[in-house]
């Protein structure tokens, strides 16, 4: 396996004793390391490696400066298109008309394609000068194992053990273990001053015992806030609905809620009720007077990792959460009839004001949404 | 390089006019690395790496797109911090989106909605990110499954498999708290479902729970906390790990495929100045271009149309980002009713098992394969020649049983779009799935084993009697029959470049090499799972049945020659013009 004639034109690149094509001696067994694997080459002899073929580029001075100009035309190219981006830049309004092309801003399309042009022009351009007018000799390099020489490691670790004895790390373990103790107790300092994460009494966990709900609030629909007439609901009807401290008012003579609190009793707070006929509901014991005609109401919030459930199936009752479709039966106490959930939706007892709004007898009477560890001792508070 | 002898370097040597250059080449390159190595020393380290070799394959080019998309990802990135407010803070939206003005929302959407409608080239950087975090995902699982397939995980690279396997994850955790950031109604839902997760972590969850949000669900502290982990904690351990990633495979010099000069002792490629820099550099601007096309053309992640998150509402078909869908498919399967109640505490099974044990156990699993396999073989040697997957047909098969639990988990996450298109119930995929989870993986092992070995018996078959030719000859006694001709000399090397497989055995030693029968009870174990392994391999051919079988062809290709056809057969393909002089099998 020689090489040939070297390429008559361009072969600028003086060819050093590693080219691959020049060298049979590379399947010599000198020098095995008993780490590398050894491919015995049998049954076959490993014929060595291939010969170098030359490239038209290499040998043809017509195909080299077209080459040479493919790529200059690239280069340019990625240029204009680097210039469209800023015409397109000034060009194109953006706002209102997002969706003028192909559902997305003109603005959007257009820098999108002259940047990925620019960019793409660029990056075949150089891909094609390394394949068609760079030197495609392989070269080989032998490779070494990855530990270091046996002296080196026996220095190393001379050296090591030098560097402990000299320290008297091993004679002294009253220094050795205190000085573990100092660095350990470090940790402590580390996880407390997290602490504020949730500073003072906003750690209080016991607050996912409780929502807003008390009784006599009334319940108001979600968007706009106005009471419900218990009369008003129609047979199968589902209305999402929130407590009526989220809307204060005036009237009501509820507080005003900053930011952060009204966010969280939203979340908390959010309720559907669904009329269906009275018969249908098989009533809970001790619940028998939750009720007002087929109304029940029940936490939005799912049990499972804490989703708004949402979609209602009038005629089975059964009420889907769209996060991982845990079902509720929603006549019978909504317990789960399908999927992960483990617990019922918490119901919300129900009455009927003076005016005949729908209002709550009280709060829910266990922790609504996610589960947490704490959860079975909250809801033994709350029942007690 | 002799190209700087084209330079005119008098000009240099006159304005550089110091004595203490000319042991360097000329040049201006050359006057510059001069320079710089005066002052950092890093000739010798350069010396060996400017012409580090680089062998090629297709293949090798899956954990570049990783590379790249992560480096467009820090580009695109750092824009969208110039606007973006990471702020739960209630505003109105006043901007240009007409649909959504009026309406009450964090300053985190509104500033999404701000770069989206009212920067220009805003949205084309958002969908840019976007599109590059799932590719960046996507091709890291990619370049992982090809490392494993082909045996590169093998000693001494290991701790660059657990490197990699570590950013799949953070990679994976990156694109949850992006995702999150901009507080719409999708990520919002995202977010809460976390918090599920949290609280279910038994003893500390809720005050997990508790300290990430800052108090109770939702705050207003939990998105500038993401954020923080989203543009500089998960980056910064990134870019470390990548940075060790890369110097580890300089230090290991990269594997390559087996083939003629091509041996475990060397590596064959080229030279990384000037062609693999030419080629990787040019390869960044491609994948940067397709990115920036595709977020150009291609919607995702239309946070306007969603809406701002609102804890009361929620859309149908909630999904997360496709990387995070596997451990949200398991979340759906798990039956009904899983929780108990230990000494008044709550323990929810439903949501730890899909979330906070499975997900993390496949993890250390596929961090502990290169170890387990090392063990089991008990091989300590360096493997720097690739395997094709065949070769190794219970390893391939391991991870073809991964993938098809990955795969089917993924699915289920997917169960209600599956129930929509195919019209089925949600129920009866549910179910199904139950049941598929176990038996899918058992099945593709076995499935894949099989299909590995039959492989292997094809290779032996061409190695032993040739390809078909599809050349079928008729002979006097009127039977049929397809002419096979010889694989080319090249081919049947590269065929037989692989280690035969060792069995160790429990009644002494290796079949090979004499190791010790096993004394322990791990040591019957190990041998039983070596055994497993690879006691229904295929070994290549010895050199006496190659020529058995030659002189068997040979005999075979006489008598049919000599009767009706001059033909050898080589009319109808091109083997003849470059093997006439070196076809080892047609010689005997
Ligand atoms: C591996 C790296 C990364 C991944 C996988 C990733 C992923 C994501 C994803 C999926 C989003 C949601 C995008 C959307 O709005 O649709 C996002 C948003 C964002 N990312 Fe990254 N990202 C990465 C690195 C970075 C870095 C390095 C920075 C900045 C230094 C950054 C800054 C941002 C910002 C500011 C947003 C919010 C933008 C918005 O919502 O409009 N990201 N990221
Ligand atoms: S949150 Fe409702 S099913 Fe998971």
């Amino acid at each position: 396996m020689t090489n040939q004639t070297p390429p008559p034109d361009n072969a600028d690149d003086g060819t050093p004793a590693e080219y691959a094509g020049s060298t049979a001696a590379t399947t010599s067994s000198a020098a095995i390391d008993p780490h590398v694997s050894t491919h015995r080459a049998e049954p076959i002899p490993d014929p060595g490696l291939p010969e170098h073929t030359w490239r038209p580029t290499d040998v043809d001075p017509r195909a080299e400066k077209r080459a040479e100009r493919q790529v200059a035309a690239m280069f340019g190219a990625a240029m204009l298109c680097s210039v469209l981006f800023v015409v397109a830049y000034f060009t194109f309004d953006i706002g209102d008309n997002w969706d003028t092309v192909a559902g997305l801003g003109a603005s959007t399309v257009t820098l999108g394609l002259t940047l990925g042009m620019a960019l793409l022009l660029i990056g075949i351009g150089i891909i094609h000068w390394a394949r068609k007018l760079m030197s495609d000799h392989e070269l080989v390099e032998m490779r070494h194992p990855a530990a270091s020489p046996p002296e080196d490691r026996e220095a190393t670790v001379a050296a090591l053990n030098a560097g402990l004895d000299e320290s008297g790390i091993g004679r002294r373990p009253l220094i050795r273990n205190t000085m573990i103790g100092a660095v350990g107790f470090l940790g402590l300092p580390a996880v407390v001053a997290l602490r504020d994460l949730a500073p003072g009494d906003v750690l209080d966990i016991d607050r996912l015992a409780h929502t807003i709900w008390e009784p006599g609030m009334r319940l108001v629909r979600d968007v706009v806030g106005t009471p419900i007439l218990a009369s008003e609901m129609e047979m199968g009807d589902l209305i999402n609905a929130a407590p009526e401290a989220l809307f204060p008012s005036e009237e009501n003579g509820y507080p005003e809620l900053h930011g952060v609190e009204e966010q969280v009793e939203k979340a908390k707070g959010a309720i559907i009720i669904v009329r269906m006929n009275p018969d249908d509901i098989t009533p809970a014991e001790g619940r028998e007077k939750w009720t007002v005609d087929g109304i029940i109401c029940y936490s939005k919030i799912c049990t499972h990792v804490g989703c708004p459930i949402s979609l209602y199936e009038r005629t089975t009752h059964h009420v889907l959460c769209p996060c991982h479709q845990s079902t509720f039966d929603l006549a019978d106490s909504a317990k789960v009839v399908f999927g992960p959930a483990a617990r019922p939706l918490p119901q919300l007892p129900l009455a009927v004001d003076e005016e005949g709004y729908l209002v709550a007898q009280s709060d829910f009477t266990e922790p609504i949404g996610a589960s947490y560890w704490e959860r079975e001792k909250h809801e033994q508070q709350l029942q007690d | 390089m002799s190209s700087s002898s084209r330079i005119d370097t008098s000009k240099v040597a006159t304005t550089n006019g110091t004595t203490a250059a000319t042991a360097s080449k000329p040049g201006r390159a050359g006057s510059l690395a001069s320079w710089a190595d005066e002052r950092l020393g890093l000739g010798t380290a350069m010396k060996k790496n400017l012409r580090k070799v680089f062998p090629d394959h297709w293949s090798f080019m899956l954990g570049e797109i990783a590379l790249w998309s992560f480096v467009v990802l820090l580009l695109t990135g750092v824009f969208l911090t110039l606007w973006f407010n990471p702020s739960m803070g209630h505003v109105t939206y006043e901007g240009s989106y007409d649909q959504l003005r009026g309406i009450g929302m964090s300053e985190s959407m509104a500033s999404t909605l701000h770069i989206s409608f009212d920067v220009r080239g805003g949205l084309l950087m958002r969908q840019m990110h976007h599109w590059a975090a799932m590719i960046f995902i996507a091709s890291m699982m990619v370049h992982l499954l090809r490392v494993y397939f082909t045996g590169a995980h093998r000693k001494p690279r290991e701790l660059n498999w657990v490197i990699g396997c570590l950013l799949l994850l953070l990679g994976t955790l990156e694109g949850f708290t992006g995702y999150s950031l901009p507080d719409d109604l999708l990520s919002g839902t995202g977010v809460r479902a976390a918090d599920g997760f949290l609280k279910a972590t038994p003893v500390v969850g809720t005050y997990m729970s508790f300290m990430l949000f800052g108090g109770e669900f939702p705050g207003e502290a939990v998105i500038p906390r993401l954020y923080i982990i989203h543009v500089l904690l998960i980056p910064g351990i990134l870019l470390a790990l990548i940075a060790a990633h890369m110097l580890l495979l300089v230090y290991h010099k990269h594997t390559q495929w087996p083939g003629p000069g091509r041996t475990e002792q060397n590596v064959v490629g080229f030279p990384m100045l000037p062609v693999y820099a030419a080629k990787a550099g040019g390869f960044f601007f491609m994948v940067f271009g397709v990115i920036a096309i595709m977020g150009g053309l291609l919607t995702i992640n239309p946070v306007w149309k969603f809406g701002p998150y609102d804890p009361t509402k929620v859309t149908a078909g909630s999904q997360p980002d496709w990387y995070m869908g596997w451990p949200d498919g398991l979340l759906r399967i798990i039956p009904s009713n899983w929780e108990t109640v230990l000494f008044g505490y709550t323990i929810s099974w439903n949501v730890m098992i899909p979330i906070l044990i499975v997900p993390p156990l496949m993890l250390v699993l596929l961090m502990l394969l290169p170890f387990i396999e090392g063990w089991i073989t008990g091989d300590k040697r360096e493997h720097h020649l690739l395997q094709r997957p065949r070769n190794a047909p219970t390893r391939t098969a391991v991870m073809v049983a991964l993938m098809t639990f990955y795969g089917l988990a993924w699915a289920a996450g997917g169960n209600d779009i599956i129930a929509i298109k195919l019209d089925l119930s949600i129920n009866q995929i549910t179910y199904f799935m139950r049941v598929a989870i176990f038996l899918g993986p058992v099945l593709a092992f076995w499935i894949t084993r099989r299909w590995c070995i039959s492989l292997q018996r094809h290779d032996n078959e061409k190695l032993l009697h040739g390809y078909e030719t599809g050349i079928i000859t008729r002979s006097p006694d009127g039977q049929y029959s397809e002419r096979h001709l010889p694989i080319s000399g090249t081919a049947a090397y590269t065929l037989t470049a692989r280690d035969r497989d060792e069995v160790l055995s429990v009644d002494g030693g290796r079949d090979a090499a004499g190791v010790p029968a096993p004394n322990s009870r791990s040591e019957k174990v190990r041998a039983k799972l070596s055994s497993w392994m690879f006691s229904h391999n295929v070994q290549k051919p010895t050199a006496g049945e190659l020529e058995e079988a030659h002189h068997h062809a040979q005999h075979e290709a006489e008598l049919q020659s000599g009767l009706d056809q001059p033909v050898d057969g080589h009319q109808f393909d091109d083997h003849r013009q470059r093997d006439a002089d070196q076809v080892p099998l047609r010689d005997h």
